[in-house]
């Protein structure tokens, strides 16, 4: 068995349980992005696969080995922390050299591995910089390239761009997947934010309180979520309950929709996305409901409906904007393709 | 927040009072004792004003060569020392929890309650033959029979770092709470075992406070007068010692006023040795 797995994992904090009964597969050379709101346990768990926290119950088998109990300085992996913590009192290129120092590598070797790391993150001739004097952007690759410098079997990032401003971040995350596709590394990411979860990673693993909530492709976990939380965290979605009238048809906000596939479950919630909603004029079939508010963002426009006493979000392109104002009696149809039935 | 210079003369009034202090108790009595310092002792009497190097010249020999470096010997000792013990329990203090925190910090500075004499008796005692811990060690089968650890330089350097410890801690412990811990997380990812990243990490990143602390047990510990007198033979007594022999034993202000000088002049070029040496280790 080769790649990272987890089994059963579970770490207690006193009577918090910070992660519970995780179970998850990384195969090699993929990019696992963990994602949840804060306190989900998303950090605990990269922290127990660092070894900087031991779980409290479950194993941790990477390519093979078990290291649940092997140190964090034996398990050969390289991590950036949020605050990268890149050391003060060394230059760039000190930074980057060690972990070579520490296994006690030759300088000259040192210093070939650390010009070809400069390289790669672009930024040959900063070896003898002060750490202290590079630019947010340029620390974080420092960083990147500090616990790339041994080609660690595992590459581990928290919330690695959290501290730079949006448009550098956006321009990192292309970079970071592109650096992981070339060097073919399991990578693991902590981040809280959904786009970047989304442009980088293979999997997108949700997390809530403790629990892994769903693990698929980016574009899987928007189209297909697993349950509510995924729904409502991934994106923005219309949460709308139904209940099945026994014909195979729902009634959804007092409506009869045909053509969902409803499991056999006699009530619970769809979630639709804005863009599946079409806004037409009021006629059978369709959901009515009133205009509330009309916000124009320029690339999008969102429109908000209410209807069956819930409000309804409808996003569409400026070119095929719906001809609507504020107080109109519209109707709603939603694609039964794309709309998502949650069962829990 | 922009900060402008003051503009008036009145803007400086708040200074007046410090300045005034510093100067009354600090620059006259200084600029007294250098110039005693150059007068002439009066046998018999105390002093008459002149303007004489014999004071200075008297201290050029060996006994008080011997002395001096003894004294500058014991306080760089005792600040390595206080160092060396104080970094790791102050850096495993910051990483305990807040409470046990503040229990250790309210404990050492209740040790700076206690005055030099006390500590002095109490290191006495529990070095003696009678009632110290030989006994103990004897008791727990560890020596033969009890023996008298004082007086002896180990003694005298036990009591100073004991006095010293608190100062130390209470200047390492902010520095330490600041330092991120992810640095030696960082560390401990790149390949450090816990030990070679507290000396690979820790220990470089605080070089500055540990420097600052270093003179600071200096100085303190080349003032010490009264534990190598309670806890030493006479060759551990320090320069100190023999200032305070001078000046109120033997009446000879200015010979003590010229030793205490130079002990100011020696300690300033150290320090300034330290600090030079520090930021020449900073530029590389």
């Amino acid at each position: 068995m080769s790649g990272l797995i987890l089994n059963n994992v579970t770490k207690q904090f006193g009577t918090f349980t910070a992660v519970k009964d995780v179970n998850l597969t990384v195969p090699d050379g993929t990019f696992v992005c963990l994602l949840g709101p804060s306190g989900c346990g998303k950090t605990t768990l990269m922290r127990m696969i660092a070894g900087l926290d031991l779980p409290t119950k479950g194993s941790i088998t990477l390519g093979g080995e078990d290291i649940t109990e092997v140190p964090t300085h034996k398990r050969n992996l390289g991590m950036v922390f949020q605050s990268l913590a890149l050391f003060p009192h060394l230059t760039v290129g000190e930074n980057i050299a060690y972990a070579l120092r520490i296994r006690g590598m030759p300088k000259a070797d040192q210093q070939k591995r650390v010009d070809e790391l400069l390289a790669m993150i672009d930024l040959a001739g900063f070896s003898d910089r002060s750490v202290n004097k590079l630019s947010g952007g340029q620390r974080q690759r420092v960083a990147i390239a500090r616990a790339l410098a041994i080609s660690p079997k595992l590459f581990l990032l928290d919330e690695p761009l959290s501290a730079l401003d949006a448009k550098l971040r956006e321009a990192m995350q292309v970079e970071l997947r592109q650096l992981q596709q070339q060097l073919g590394i399991t990578t693991i990411v902590v981040t809280h934010d959904q786009r970047e979860a989304m442009t980088m990673a293979d999997t997108v693993v949700v997390m809530n309180g403790g629990k892994i909530r769903q693990a698929a492709a980016p574009v899987d976990i928007y189209r297909r979520p697993a349950d509510s939380f995924v729904a409502d965290f991934i994106g923005s979605t219309n949460l709308i309950p139904f209940s099945a009238d026994g014909n195979g048809r729902a009634i959804i906000l007092g409506e009869p929709v045909e053509g969902l596939a409803l499991g056999g479950v006699n009530s619970g919630t769809i979630s639709v996305r804005p863009e599946d909603i079409q806004i037409t004029a009021p006629e059978s079939g369709s959901i009515p409901g009133k205009v509330s508010f009309v916000r124009d963002l320029g690339g999008t426009v969102e429109t908000f409906i209410e209807a069956g006493g819930q409000q309804i979000v409808a996003v569409s392109a400026p070119r095929t904007r719906p001809d609507v104002t504020v107080g109109q009696t519209v109707g709603i149809r939603l694609d039964p393709l794309t709309s998502v039935v949650l069962t829990r | 927040m922009r900060r402008e210079p003051p503009q008036r003369l009145a803007d400086y009034a708040p200074l007046a009072f410090p300045a005034g202090m510093l100067i009354v108790f600090f620059v006259i009595p200084f600029a007294t004792m250098i110039a005693v310092s150059f007068f002439e002792r009066e046998q018999g009497g105390f002093y008459q004003p002149a303007f004489v190097w014999d004071n200075y010249a008297r201290f050029i020999s060996l006994f008080f060569g011997k002395v001096l470096g003894f004294s500058l010997f014991l306080a760089i000792a005792v600040a390595i020392a206080c160092v060396v013990i104080g970094i790791p329990f102050t850096y495993l203090l910051s990483r305990t929890k807040r409470k046990l925190q503040v229990l250790w910090l309210v404990a050492l500075l209740s040790i700076l309650s206690l005055s030099e004499v006390m500590i002095g008796f109490a290191w006495s005692t529990l070095f003696s033959r009678t009632a110290g811990i030989t006994n103990l060690f004897t008791a727990l089968g560890l020596m033969a029979e009890p023996q008298a650890l004082t007086p002896s330089f180990g003694a005298v350097m036990t009591a100073m770092t004991y006095q010293a410890l608190p100062y130390t801690v209470l200047v390492l412990y902010p520095a330490l709470v600041r330092l991120d811990p992810t640095l030696t997380e960082a560390a401990r990812t790149l390949g450090a075992s816990p030990v070679r990243a507290f000396f690979t990490v820790v220990v470089p990143a605080l070089r500055n406070t540990i420097l600052a602390t270093l003179i600071m047990v200096f100085i303190f510990a080349l003032g010490s007068y009264l534990l190598p007198q309670l806890l030493g033979r006479p060759q551990h007594w320090t320069l100190s010692v023999l200032i305070t022999d001078q000046a109120i034993y033997q009446s000879n202000m200015p010979f003590a006023a010229a030793m205490a000088v130079f002990l100011v002049l020696v300690s300033l070029a150290l320090v300034g040795l330290a600090v030079y040496a520090g930021r020449q280790k900073e530029a590389v």
